[in-house]
């Protein structure tokens, strides 16, 4: 059985398997990757090398979108 | 949601100012404002309401930028949470780097024309001074600020803040002011379609104004109708 890590999404605590890519995280997730921003422990994540990140414990994920407001 | 697409549709508006959030990952269901704010219709405008900082402040319109290739974007830094005037040193300072990241920077700033002067030097692509504080519908409280800051500068210049009616924007305008942000003005009033629509006329009435040239104003009375043929 694969190891599991506790990362954080959102302010929210999730487990995952260790060393999960990040663009399989977003891709369950079902975001619409064309229109968020990925950070990844306050560093933007280039939306094109997602798969070449894995992730690992104590994680800090932010995806943010657009909302009407100013 | 879609009666905030429909008022602004009503509005006439060329540009949205939008915010930057967390996506809710619990609540996939729940339709993103690309839904149904067509940004290829309508300037999308990032902005960093309710930054209190420049970090916070560069760090929202980094990722606004990361979400679609924003460039054109709105600086807001505030300073005091029951005013919520802005806090000019950061915003000066967020407005250089920003500039230099190759950032369009339309500029949220108090109504000092000497303050408008150095944010322009630093690269600022718009002036948008206050008329009163954020959502207090006081209008234009210094018209002689805004006229002097118009006087000085051929950026754009946008009122940004404290409108209250639709007359407040025809005013602004006819201070020679390229357009102005709304918000609360409209959408708390008992009837934002209406309000919005009031609005839009106040805006193009207030430009025709300005481009009409005003008549000089005169202590004393001056008839109007000839004299001569009086009987």
């Amino acid at each position: 059985m694969k190891k599991k890590i506790k990362i954080k999404i959102n302010d929210k605590i999730i487990k995952i398997d260790d060393k999960t890519k990040l663009s399989d995280l977003i891709k369950n997730l079902n975001v619409p990757l064309k229109k968020v921003a990925i950070e990844l422990n306050r560093e933007i994540v280039d939306k094109k090398k997602l798969n070449k990140i894995n992730l690992k414990i104590n994680d800090k994920i932010e995806i943010v979108h657009f909302i009407g407001g100013g | 949601m879609t009666e905030c697409a429909r008022a602004i549709k009503i509005s006439g508006a060329d540009i949205v100012t939008v915010a930057v959030r967390r996506v809710n990952i619990t609540n996939k269901k729940k339709p993103l404002l690309m839904d149904y704010l067509d940004p290829k219709k309508i300037t999308y405008l990032p902005n960093t309401a309710g930054c209190f900082n420049s970090y916070e402040a560069l760090r929202t319109l980094r990722l606004a930028r990361e979400i679609g290739g924003w460039k054109l974007v709105k600086l807001e830094v505030l300073g005091d949470k029951s005013n919520l005037f802005p806090e000019m040193i950061e915003t000066l300072r967020s407005t250089e780097i920003l500039t230099k990241e190759g950032f369009k920077v339309m500029v949220y700033c108090n109504d000092d024309p000497l303050m408008a002067k150095r944010l322009e030097n630093v690269g600022a692509a718009a002036i948008m001074p206050l008329a009163a504080p954020i959502g207090s519908g006081l209008g234009i409280l210094n018209k002689i600020n805004i006229q002097i800051i118009r006087n000085q500068t051929k950026l754009p210049l946008i009122i940004d803040a404290g409108l209250g009616q639709a007359s407040d924007a025809t005013i602004a305008m006819e201070l020679g002011c390229d357009g102005v942000l709304v918000n609360t003005a409209i959408a708390k009033a008992k009837k934002p379609f209406e309000m919005a629509k009031a609005f839009r006329n106040a805006v193009i009435a207030g430009r025709q104004s300005y481009l009409s040239g005003r008549i000089e104003k005169k202590v004393m009375g001056s008839a109007s109708s000839p004299k001569k043929g009086i009987i």
